[in-house]
């Protein structure tokens, strides 16, 4: 499927669905998004990029392998739960700053947890989608 | 009482998996992380084991939002021994593996999935809400997937398929039954759930619901009609995983179901009667599959199958002795089944072949190996004063006493049937004279190095050691089982330490 | 609405297993992906169905007011699509391989742990 425009139109379309990707994520916690949506969005963006330019160009703008995320996710998310263990609470409380950061908003376990989430479910739907369509791409 | 350290041995091996996912393709290092991890693990499980048994009923509200809306884990006095079982299964097979699996299946993550495995089976002990064991039981499926078909050869992938499909179907009832469970009652608290169950008035509904669970539960732990995916699967792996599987994989359904119909169903006479047909079933197919069966795995597959049956049967009867006879039973069948495997894998090491026909001599080449097997043969069978005899006792007295003689007969059949299984094994392949066979394949056990025997040889030992435990002190074990069928007949403090003291209505006794 | 889902469920269901039951590989994953979806539309259905109203708080406001669409049902579908995403793409997978091995698609071929014992 090399067509000229979906080529053209992905080149653009990349940044912007990444972009729209970390919104989804930042604005998960009270509103609807979250890491696992933008987590999706963003490899959605990259498959596009596959239909349009062939996995092989795809993995090489990559430049790491997709699963590397999961396991620094995985660790991401992990030590977001075991913060608030730290200071006495519960696993996976969450535990919320007190100052307001401009954009981001508040900041907290949750939020890291959320990152976590977005960067294994990067990975994981990268892997699968590369190692099914290798060869059809 | 609330205890925030609960989730430790879920979360130690969540962590050892993730840091073994970072060393990808350091075998050795794989190696060290992963049996050094078990052993805390074990330390950490034996610490849970020792507060619950002096302090009561654990409970962590995960995120702290409180039950039952929150996710809540508890663990209770059988919990925490299936935990402690889990540990050190684990570690023996976490010892095992660093020899008996191979390079190329390390480095395609065998170590990690294996922890994610022992995750999955201490979260589904420790879940103390529905739909969160059915979230550990897909994460123990996944991970059963990948150990099952990892190195991919034809046999194993074919027999893959069967497991996988006949899983993801129980999958799918399980969650049916949630489903139904949640339009009832509106709570997914297994505590809460408990209270609510007594007052819901579509009963013919709760009752679907009920049996939906036991066909999910039925097909994981390998009942009699649905069963058939176990031994055309189960011995198709390494020896190692094949050890998992038969120690934990079926025992991990057999404890849903005890738990599920103890809290929230409490069966009636029509549902034990089902129970006692369908282990009566079992007992018979299994027996009678491992009769006619000459590979040794496929053998002991079907006593898998088997031996469900007594511990489906003590849950039909449903007697204080008979759910203290099958708590000692799973006990028992946990270490047994996991160190059968086990040695499967030495004498396939050392003869190069599973098929018994082609075996014999092993008691004159290796006489104190020998004796070691003989010792986890003769506790399987049951012969006293080895631990698969007491547990025995407890479920033929109560079956006599409800009357239900199929069972009975069933049970002795099958006693019989496993005991001539295992004499004609242990004829064929310990005091048979080695058949002369112009190709026969070479003994790689004897060439390993002293410390790699060690490895493999250790695991077995400490099984061994366990079961004579449990044989030999058995008394200790009976008053653990006891309690256990204690607190699973009266829910009662397991409903209040999850809702707090005032949750349980005086006026309710079961 | 309810109806019309409950027709639909029985619909999923009946095929999921009617496809299952069928000796082609790929009737089998289509029978798995349909059953799995026929329970996340049952857990949706018995959940309570509450229309236009989500469960989420407005800016204005610090609670729910009112009757609102039970969020748990939702968390619960949104958890399983994630389970079965990651389960069907493993029986793809594996389908995929068995197809290498064995060159056929019939699942009465799947016999050799079978035979050779």
């Amino acid at each position: 499927m090399k067509s000229i425009i979906l080529k053209t139109a992905s080149t653009y379309l990349l940044p912007l669905l990444l972009l729209f990707a970390v919104f989804i994520l930042l604005r998960g916690h009270y509103n609807p998004g979250g890491g696992f949506v933008g987590g999706l969005i963003a490899s959605i963006a990259f498959v596009l990029h596959a239909f349009a330019h062939g996995l092989v160009e795809t993995k090489k703008m990559l430049r790491f392998v997709p699963s590397a995320c999961i396991p620094v996710g995985l660790a991401i998310s992990l030590i977001s739960g075991f913060v608030p263990m730290a200071i006495g609470r519960p696993f996976m409380s969450g535990e919320w700053l007190s100052v307001q950061v401009p954009i981001i908003g508040s900041i907290g376990t949750p939020l890291f947890f959320d990152i976590g989430v977005f960067l294994v479910v990067i990975g994981i739907t990268l892997t699968i989608l590369f190692t099914i369509s290798d060869g059809i791409l | 009482m609330t205890d925030q350290y609960l989730l430790l041995p879920v979360l130690g091996h969540l962590t050892i998996a993730i840091a073994l996912i970072f060393c990808w393709r350091r075998i050795l290092v794989q190696q060290i992380i992963s049996v050094a991890g078990n052993l805390l693990v074990l330390i950490m499980s034996i610490a849970l084991f020792h507060k619950t048994w002096h302090q009561g009923h654990l409970t962590l509200q995960a995120g702290n939002w409180q039950a039952p809306f929150g996710i809540t884990f508890v663990s209770d006095t059988f919990s925490a021994t299936m935990l402690l079982l889990t540990a050190f299964t684990g570690l023996a097979v976490s010892m095992y593996s660093t020899v008996g699996i191979s390079k190329n299946r390390i480095q395609y993550g065998y170590f990690p999935i294996l922890h994610f495995l022992l995750v999955g089976l201490n979260g589904a002990f420790l879940a103390g809400d529905i739909f969160n064991l059915y979230v550990w039981f897909e994460v123990i499926i996944i991970s059963s997937f990948v150990l099952m078909t990892l190195g991919g050869k034809k046999p194993q992938v074919e027999g893959g398929i069967k497991y996988v499909t006949l899983n993801l179907l129980a999958s799918v009832m399980f969650l049916t039954a949630i489903a139904i469970l949640y339009g009832l009652t509106g709570s997914l608290n297994m505590a809460d759930l408990s209270l609510k169950m007594s007052g819901v008035s579509n009963r013919g509904l709760a009752d679907i619901a009920g049996l939906l669970f036991f066909i999910g539960f039925g097909i994981k732990s390998a009942v009699f009609p649905l069963y058939f995916w176990l031994p055309s699967s189960y011995h198709t792996p390494p020896s190692a995983v094949a050890a998992v599987f038969g120690g934990l994989l079926t025992k991990v359904g057999i404890y849903a179901l005890i738990r599920v119909y103890t809290l929230i169903f409490i069966p009636d006479d029509f549902t034990r009667t089902v129970f006692l047909i369908i282990a009566s079933l079992t007992l018979l197919t299994g027996a009678l599959g491992a009769l006619i069966k000459e590979n040794m795995r496929t053998l002991f597959s079907y006593l898998i199958v088997c031996h469900i049956g007594y511990l489906l049967g003590g849950l039909g009867l449903y007697t204080h002795l008979a759910l203290a006879g099958t708590i000692f039973y799973l006990v028992h069948d946990v270490i047994v089944k996991t160190n059968l495997f086990l040695i499967t894998g030495l004498v396939n090491k050392i003869r190069g072949t599973m098929n018994t026909e082609q075996q014999g001599g092993l008691y004159d080449q290796y006489p104190r190996l020998s004796i070691l097997m003989a010792i986890v043969l003769f506790s399987l069978v049951g012969i006293p004063p080895l631990s698969g005899f007491w547990p025995k006792i407890n479920l033929f007295r109560e079956s006599m006493a409800y009357h239900a003689w199929y069972l009975l007969v069933a049970m002795i059949l099958a006693s019989f049937v496993t005991l001539f299984v295992i004499a004609r094994l242990w004829g064929n392949v310990f005091w048979k004279k080695a058949p002369a066979l112009e190709s026969s394949p070479p003994d790689s056990f004897a060439g390993l190095s002293k410390g790699r025997k060690f490895m493999l040889v250790t695991p077995v030992v400490m099984l061994v050691l366990l079961s004579l435990y449990i044989g030999f002190f058995a008394e200790r074990i009976n008053v653990l089982s006891d309690r256990i069928a204690h607190e699973l007949l009266d829910p009662a403090p397991y409903i209040k330490s999850v809702l707090g003291p005032d949750a349980v209505p005086a006026t309710q006794t079961r | 609405m309810e109806l019309l889902l409950l027709i639909l469920i029985g619909v999923f269901y009946a095929t999921g297993i009617f496809m299952m039951l069928r000796r082609s590989m790929v009737k089998l994953l289509i029978g798995i992906i349909l059953l799995g979806n026929g329970a996340n539309l049952l857990i949706f259905l018995l959940g309570g169905i509450t229309r236009g109203k989500p469960p989420i708080i407005p800016e204005a406001e610090k609670a729910l007011t009112g009757a609102y669409a039970d969020p748990v049902p939702q968390a619960l579908i949104l958890t399983a699509i994630v389970i079965s995403f990651g389960l069907q793409s493993f029986a793809i997978v594996l389908l995929k391989r068995v197809h290498v091995l064995i060159q056929s698609d019939d699942l009465n071929d799947l016999n050799t742990p079978d035979t050779s014992i």
